[in-house]
């Protein structure tokens, strides 16, 4: 069995008196591919958010790689760098192009050499079809190209690993599939991921292991197969039926 | 402790003067807020208006009187009205003059931008309910527009009360005159009243305008 | 109208435009640089220092700029700290547009989505480096059409700078009338001279307004 890469101990999180994440415990192996999933509101966002330390915490303990990832350190930076996150959406930074969009982080937070991260960025942009749009500015992108961007942009911090929050949520139905393309094809190159989805065929496809989140508790956390054939819980069992339900 | 001249302030009537004096420069800012907010509403309405010699004539109006400082309008009526039309016009009248002209143009810009604002399919379902124009206005539009204007109204309020302490260089006897003659009068037995006076002076001013900029700025979260 | 009156005095009316400017712009750099600060620390929520700044945001424009003048031309002086007439106008503009300038780029900065502040830390991103290379350039061109109206608004309070003894154009309008009774040439230069100083700022800003309004980055 891999290594473990990102441990999760105990992890609390309220905001004032509402407990979003409650006692969440869990270990993601390097080159594992987790899918959060679960109703609106379970707190699956959140807790992305926390291990990117964008929240504090109000108990346990987060690990990468056996380095704690603590709200408001100093080193945090440098713990951010090696964990790449895309969001829902909104995230690219409007007033520069696509190529410096990626060039920023590499080069002003990792001080590397400008001419060397130029060459990776658009590597990374052809293989994700858009090569030429390295010119263009946010504006100018549809949604689905800028969240394209913003996973070449992750990349090239060079993470040990990957969150993904909805990143397909506020897309039109026609560009999910050529950023899903883009995720599957990261799993296929042994990048470890959690991806928070509501895109149920998709997480069947991608996931080594399936977590069901629901009120701030795991309480599902098997192989797809297992979870989506046969869920343990009645609760996960609702939660399946609706998606079946508009499927059908 | 240095004497920072506060002693003045108490001797004989010389708080109730500069009280007196303050009430000039208000007065004369409410009676111009009064007339110029009914004139820049019906103004504000014309303006809307698709035709180009009244679109081109207002626009002019408020681009004149927007840019130049109020300082030279009043210049402009208190020293222009004597030399020009040979009738000698008071302090106190010019300002009230000057301050309804500039708040008008300030009121009316309020108004038009807030009548812009509101999405013209408004105009267009009252049309297909069969409402006629004024009651358009009347039902629909005007209720709309009144959360987003009554904010920026109440803060056109403190501008025009801050501005009026403008008068003092025309020569109204205003707050800041009666400081200056209060100084100087104490100027032997108080040298430092200058600081004391000018000092309740400013605190005067930001005592009437706080509280007034906070409820402008309470009603533009509620409504806003 | 007397044209001679006019060509003899214009000259003083050039000396004493450009003192405005001079001053004016003078107040409205340290204005900017004030204004700047002071909405990074409410940005921030920095605590102690938000408190201070929202008091002197408060006093500063809930007060008028004469008096503010005077105070800092009459008042100081008596507690030790002494002024001269241009500082005294510079310090005073510095002091009222600094709230100015410090709102319209605190609602610049507001208006910057919060997601871009986040996706600049979680990639590795030191705060500051964000603050200057994300959300700034972002902030300070939403805050341009607020910025340039201040600039106008700061432009045209320089008039009342000769209640502290400069001699501004509203001191050589105020004493040409005073001396020769040529009200009318007085006036119209007076007039002319704002225009020159406010209209092309004027100008500029609605160009800018249009142009970001339609536009923005890439286009």
């Amino acid at each position: 069995m891999a290594e473990e890469l990102l441990k999760i101990e105990h992890l609390t999180k309220r905001f004032e008196d509402n407990t979003v994440l409650d006692d969440i415990s869990f270990t993601v192996r390097k080159g594992e591919v987790i899918v959060v999933v679960g109703p609106s509101g379970c707190g699956k966002s959140t807790m992305l958010r926390c291990i990117n330390a964008l929240e504090p915490i109000q108990g346990g303990k987060i690990t990468i790689n056996g380095d704690e990832i603590v709200y408001g350190s100093k080193n945090l930076s440098t713990l951010r760098q090696r964990i790449g996150m895309v969001f829902q959406s909104y995230d690219l930074f409007p007033h520069l192009n696509v190529l410096d969009n990626i060039l920023l982080a590499p080069t002003k937070a990792q001080k590397r050499k400008k001419d060397e991260v130029t060459k990776e960025a658009m590597e990374l942009l052809k293989r994700v079809g858009l090569a030429d749009k390295a010119k263009s500015y946010p504006r100018q992108l549809s949604g689905g190209q800028k969240q394209r961007v913003a996973i070449v942009r992750a990349l090239c911090m060079h993470p040990e690993m990957m969150l993904f929050d909805e990143v397909t949520a506020a897309l039109d139905p026609e560009m999910v599939r050529e950023v899903l393309d883009v995720m599957i094809g990261l799993a296929k190159r042994g990048m470890t991921m959690i991806i928070v989805t509501h895109e149920m065929q998709f997480a069947r496809a991608i996931a080594d292991r399936v977590l069901f989140l629901e009120n701030g508790k795991i309480i599902e956390d098997a192989d797809p197969e297992t979870f989506f054939e046969n869920p343990k819980t009645d609760r996960a069992k609702q939660f399946l039926n609706i998606f079946n339900f508009e499927r059908e | 402790m240095p004497d920072l001249g506060l002693d003045v302030l108490f001797k004989g009537k010389n708080m109730i003067r500069l009280l007196g004096g303050l009430w000039v420069a208000v007065r004369i800012s409410l009676i111009a807020v009064a007339i110029s907010i009914p004139l820049g509403i019906l103004l504000g309405i014309v303006m809307t208006s698709k035709n180009p010699i009244v679109k081109v004539i207002t626009r002019v109006y408020l681009e004149f009187v927007r840019i130049m400082p109020q300082l030279v309008l009043l210049f402009i009526v208190f020293f222009g009205a004597t030399s020009a039309l040979g009738i000698n016009i008071s302090g106190e009248l010019s300002s009230i003059i000057v301050f309804t002209v500039w708040g008008t143009a300030e009121m009316s810009d309020l108004v038009r931008g807030a009548l812009i604002s509101i999405p013209k399919h408004q105009y267009e379902s009252a049309a297909a309910l069969t409402l006629t124009p004024s009651q358009t206005y009347l039902y629909v539009i005007i209720p709309q527009t009144v959360r987003r204007l009554v904010p920026l109204s109440i803060n056109l309020i403190t501008r025009m009360i801050k501005t009026t302490s403008l008068i003092l260089m025309i020569g109204v006897v205003e707050v800041l005159k009666v400081a200056q003659q209060i100084i100087e009068a104490n100027r032997m037995s108080s040298p430092n009243a200058a600081f004391g006076v000018y000092l309740t002076v400013l605190l005067m001013y930001f005592i009437i305008c706080w509280p007034i900029s906070m409820l402008a700025k309470r009603l533009e979260k509620k409504w806003g | 109208m007397n044209w001679d009156f006019i060509r003899e005095y214009l000259p003083l009316y050039k000396e004493a435009a450009l003192l405005t400017v001079k001053i004016g712009y003078a107040g409205i750099a340290i204005a900017v640089a004030v204004g700047l600060l002071c909405a990074v620390a409410l940005y921030f929520k920095v605590p102690v220092l938000r408190r201070v700044v929202s008091a002197y945001i408060e006093i500063s424009r809930n007060t008028p700029l004469l008096i503010q003048l005077f105070f800092i031309y009459y008042a100081l002086p008596k507690i030790g700290i002494p002024t001269t007439p241009e500082g005294c106008g510079v310090a005073g503009l510095a002091f009222l547009g600094g709230s100015y300038m410090a709102e319209a780029f605190r609602s610049g900065l507001e208006a910057v989505e919060p997601i871009q502040m986040e996706s600049a830390l979680s990639l590795g991103l030191e705060k500051s480096q964000a603050l200057t290379r994300v959300i700034l350039p972002q902030a300070v061109s939403i805050s341009v059409p607020a910025f340039v109206a201040n600039v106008i608004f700061l432009l045209k309070e320089t008039s009342v700078f000769s209640a502290v003894s400069l001699m501004d154009l509203m001191f050589t309008a105020k004493d040409l009338i005073g001396l020769y009774y040529k009200t009318t040439e007085s006036l119209l230069m007076l007039v002319v001279f704002y225009l020159i100083i406010l209209l092309p700022v004027s100008i500029l800003g609605s160009i800018l307004e249009r142009r970001l309004r339609h536009a923005g980055f890439g286009s």
